[in-house]
């Protein structure tokens, strides 16, 4: 297995509760892993460990390491913003930025000064665009507000927003939860499109999408890795007593 | 059971009953002001008034016109205002952005609140302290930096109260791409609380610009037109003040022309801020 993001003995405690009790993960280069569980296994806290964002949880403290092509990314002296244009994060709800919709696709690479000449960004902000699956419905109102668009819109304008400071990986925190079927769909088509590119780690509780989705899966049950694997070994044939309750929906 | 249910009800009719009371004092008393204003205030309007400078003094002057305290009073609040934002945003932002909850913010919104209190002749008089020492005399710079030092506070409060109302989730979707703090303060705090901080800045505009006794000794009164930094600025308070404590009806009436003068500065710098506002809401995030 290529792994890409590597985990080792990573704990979470948020004040005197352990949310997370040493995780040891590998995560594969170029496919989706699937991480589920109950609610309150710490699914999202795993995944907040990959792009640092469990420093802005009062409270939080974080031991062991996550490595990212080998370099562990709670080293002393790495750059956060660094880590965070690498990895990045697909939110349960879209939250456009409050400007147009060409400046949310432009903002990272602005603030990054990714291109400086503006032919080049507006290549960029389309090329985006249209790998989010959003630009046939927006090349005509690009300066428009973000907020003018659908829910599933604003999630695949928060992708291509996302895609555009160049990430090697792409978190999804139930990105589907807040959207209707149709837009949750169009979402999933384009991570099933994407996984070439990017190493994808997505969180869920729907069974049925894991199943869609996945090549690798984690199971997590309270704060713990229970199991993990390829998709098809997992759910064909779960190793654990707890998996197979899990997957056939007994909580 | 059915007792219980009338009861609920008659409660329900007494408080409604006490809400349009207290509705009916508020809005009365604002009518009255308005009315006295309009009506003493209206007969002695003229172009005059707007565009001259008072002819035989502010106490005796019973000719010519304000145009000293109008200009004075809008270079003050003005220089006041655009200096208590200066400094302001930077302190909100800064409260909000690094220090969140940390015991430090709470001593600073503690120290702001005290500020915000503290009755403006005591700016006035501090100010006017300040001057002697540096050997400055009542100038236009005076008032400017007594109006800033009382509207520091209240809009720096005003604009740390909208801050904080900023989404964390806009906040985390801004540092998810790998932005700096100062990235999402300036690029994604500032669109998503415009209207907010237009209103903030408003408050404390409209503090500033109503303020008597803060420029009473700082920027002391004159029938001149402001015309250098160093010198003495007339203002609309002041010119109220001043007129109103005379014993002659004719410049009495000036007075209130005065006051309605700054009441209309005033409206019109709301309704200005409140149609800014509605036009940079286009992009705010709900």
């Amino acid at each position: 297995m290529d792994t890409h993001i590597k985990i080792k003995d990573l704990s979470v405690r948020y004040g005197e509760r352990t949310v997370l009790d040493n995780i040891n993960l590998e995560f594969p280069r170029g496919q989706i892993t699937v991480i589920m569980g109950p609610s309150g296994c710490g699914k999202t806290t795993l995944l907040k460990g990959i792009n640092r964002f469990l420093e802005l949880v009062d409270g939080a403290h974080v031991s062991g390491q996550v490595m990212i092509d080998g370099q562990d990314i709670y080293a002393p002296g790495v750059d956060v913003t660094e880590i965070r244009k690498n990895v990045g994060l697909l939110a349960q709800r879209p939250y456009p930025l409050p400007m147009s919709i060409y400046d949310n696709v432009a903002y990272g690479m602005r603030i990054h000064q990714m291109y400086r000449n503006g032919s080049e960004m507006d290549a960029r902000v389309t090329h985006y665009l249209e790998e989010a699956g959003l630009w046939e419905e927006v090349k005509d109102r690009l300066h428009k507000p973000a907020t003018d668009l659908s829910l599933g819109q604003q999630q695949r304008l928060c992708l291509a927003r996302g895609l555009a400071v160049s990430p090697a990986v792409l978190l999804g925190d139930e990105p589907t939860s807040a959207l209707d079927p149709i837009s949750a769909q169009h979402i999933e088509q384009r991570l099933i499109a994407l996984k070439q590119e990017y190493t994808i780690v997505l969180v869920t509780h729907i069974l049925r999408q894991a199943k869609r989705l996945a090549d690798y899966v984690i199971f997590m049950y309270l704060g713990e890795m229970v199991e993990c694997g390829p998709a098809q070994q997992v759910f064909e044939h779960p190793q654990k007593e707890r998996t197979r309750a899990y997957l056939s929906g007994q909580f | 059971m059915k007792k219980r249910w009338a009861r609920r009800h008659i409660v329900e009719a007494i408080f409604k009953v006490l809400m349009l009371v207290s509705f009916a004092v508020v809005a009365g008393s604002l009518t009255l002001i308005l009315w006295t204003i309009v009506s003493k205030g209206l007969p002695a309007m003229s172009w005059a008034m707007l565009t001259q400078t008072p002819t035989g003094g502010y106490y005796l002057g019973k000719t010519g016109g304000i145009l000293n305290a109008i200009l004075g009073s809008l270079y003050m609040a003005g220089g006041g205002t655009l200096l208590a934002f200066i400094f302001g945003l930077p302190i909100a932002l800064y409260l909000e952005t690094y220090l969140g909850n940390l015991a430090w913010s709470r001593y600073v919104r503690l120290a702001l609140d005290v500020l915000w209190g503290i009755p403006s002749i005591v700016y006035g008089a501090f100010g006017f302290l300040f001057m002697l020492a540096i050997g400055m005399r009542a100038s236009l710079l005076g008032g400017i930096i007594a109006l800033t030092l009382l509207e520091l506070p209240i809009m720096t409060r005003a604009m740390d109260e909208v801050i904080r109302m900023m989404p964390q989730d806009l906040t985390q979707a801004a540092l998810a791409l790998g932005s700096t703090r100062l990235e999402v303060a300036l690029r994604v705090v500032t669109r998503q609380m415009l209207p907010g901080l237009v209103t903030a800045v408003l408050l404390a505009l409209g503090r500033g610009i109503g303020d008597a006794a803060s420029v009473l000794f700082t920027a002391g009164y004159t029938d001149r037109l402001p015309t250098s930094l160093l010198r003495p600025a007339a203002s609309l308070p002041l010119a109220v003040y001043f007129q109103l404590s005379m014993p002659y009806p004719e410049v009495q009436k000036r007075a209130y022309a005065a006051a309605l003068i700054l009441t209309l500065i005033v409206l019109a710098v709301s309704l200005g801020s409140r149609w800014l506002a509605g036009r940079l809401n286009k992009h705010v995030i709900r």
